[in-house]
């Protein structure tokens, strides 16, 4: 039964997926195409380009995707291979928010004990560096253009890139604003 | 409005403008939540990233999910997880349905050779505000640096800086006590 099988692949996805979206790529490959042979590999390479390139989770894009492809492939109709898609996507969240409502739980019973502020005072330096590497290993000819093929896009994404930034950080320009700003952009120049 | 709805509202807005992954929705969800909003102080802001960092599931939704349970309970968590979810759902549904003209449209490629550089920076942009309010001075800042360094050139998973981190800062407080 294709629908009860989504839902227990895509729950286990989701309760063993640690450190975001990237990370939890090499798993749903594994399960999506290697055992449940649901797509082959260049349609999940296709997944992951949208997923890059369209809003939300990485995850939630990869699970309503894969529920839909793989209900389709099953044989059944379009509205059936939408049901699909939302089952795969709701079963990706269900067990990680209820670990949540525990985790938040105890934190707010806790949030003055001296542990609690030493462990959170050290942690909050490190959520600085994440972001800082999550930004640097994003600095990619993927995002800025192969500046030995074409050095106007590399310059152009270049400019982007530091107009971006000062108009969040100097100017502080909603950040919605400088992506419809800069697609705009990416409309009129290239 | 009521409550649950602006909480729905709030997060689907946010969904919608995540491109590329939960550390590209950090800036703005801090600008909805914390600066307009004021569901949260910067602080609460940066420990509620912790949690979602060191949790299982996806980062944006456990984000939404911890911030709508402080706000209102299990029923402020689920609103708050949906709204984040809904708009991607429905994005990559309509795709799913129109996959080959999407792939194909030279003006959605120009539209994204845009937009990726912008994302980039938009993740980059809230580590210097929170460096300050992480409070980093002369003695700590190793710690952001090595990080950073460590995930990025290292490939270290995240998991373990925050642990060692996390038992870290809990011995430096029984020594320095």
């Amino acid at each position: 039964m294709i629908f009860l099988e989504l839902f227990y692949v895509f729950s286990k996805i989701g309760i063993f997926n640690f450190g975001g979206g990237y990370a939890m790529l090499s798993l749903i490959q594994d399960e999506v195409v290697n055992k449940h042979h649901w797509m082959t590999v260049n349609e999940f390479t296709d997944i992951v380009a949208i997923s890059q390139s369209t809003p939300g989770p990485i995850g939630i894009n990869c699970a309503t995707y894969t529920g839909y492809t793989a209900v389709i492939h099953a044989g059944f109709p379009t509205w059936a291979a939408v049901l699909g898609a939302i089952l795969a996507s709701l079963s990706v969240i269900w067990l990680p928010f209820i670990l949540m409502v525990s985790i938040s739980r105890f934190l707010l019973r806790h949030s003055q004990s001296k542990a609690v502020t030493d462990i959170f005072g050290t942690l909050r330096l490190v959520i600085v560096g994440l972001l800082a590497a999550a930004a640097i290993m994003l600095m990619s000819k993927e995002n800025f253009g192969n500046p030995s093929e074409s050095v106007f896009t590399f310059i152009v994404s270049l400019i982007i890139f530091f107009m971006s930034f000062v108009g969040t950080r100097v100017y502080k320009i909603h950040p919605i604003v400088i992506i419809l700003l800069c697609g705009l952009a990416g409309l009129a120049i290239y | 409005m009521g409550i649950y709805t602006e909480i729905f509202l709030t997060f689907a807005k946010i969904g919608s403008f995540t491109l590329g992954g939960g550390f590209a929705m950090v800036q703005l969800m801090e600008k909805e939540v914390v600066d307009k909003k004021k569901w949260l102080s910067h602080e609460e802001f940066m420990n509620t990233l912790v949690v979602a960092q060191s949790t299982p599931g996806l980062f944006a939704i456990d984000m939404a999910s911890h911030i709508g349970l402080r706000l209102k309970g299990v029923k402020g968590g689920i609103v708050g997880a949906l709204g984040t979810a809904l708009p991607s759902i429905i994005a990559i549904l309509l795709i799913a349905i129109f996959f080959q003209a999407f792939k194909e449209n030279v003006y959605v490629e120009k539209i994204f050779m845009g937009i990726r550089p912008c994302v980039v920076a938009l993740i980059l942009a809230p580590c210097f505000g929170m460096a300050r309010k992480a409070k980093l001075n002369k003695t700590n800042w190793w710690i952001p640096v090595v990080t950073a360094l460590l995930i990025s050139a290292f490939g270290v998973s995240p998991i373990w800086c925050i642990l060692a981190a996390g038992i870290g800062g809990y011995l430096w407080g029984q020594v320095t006590k």
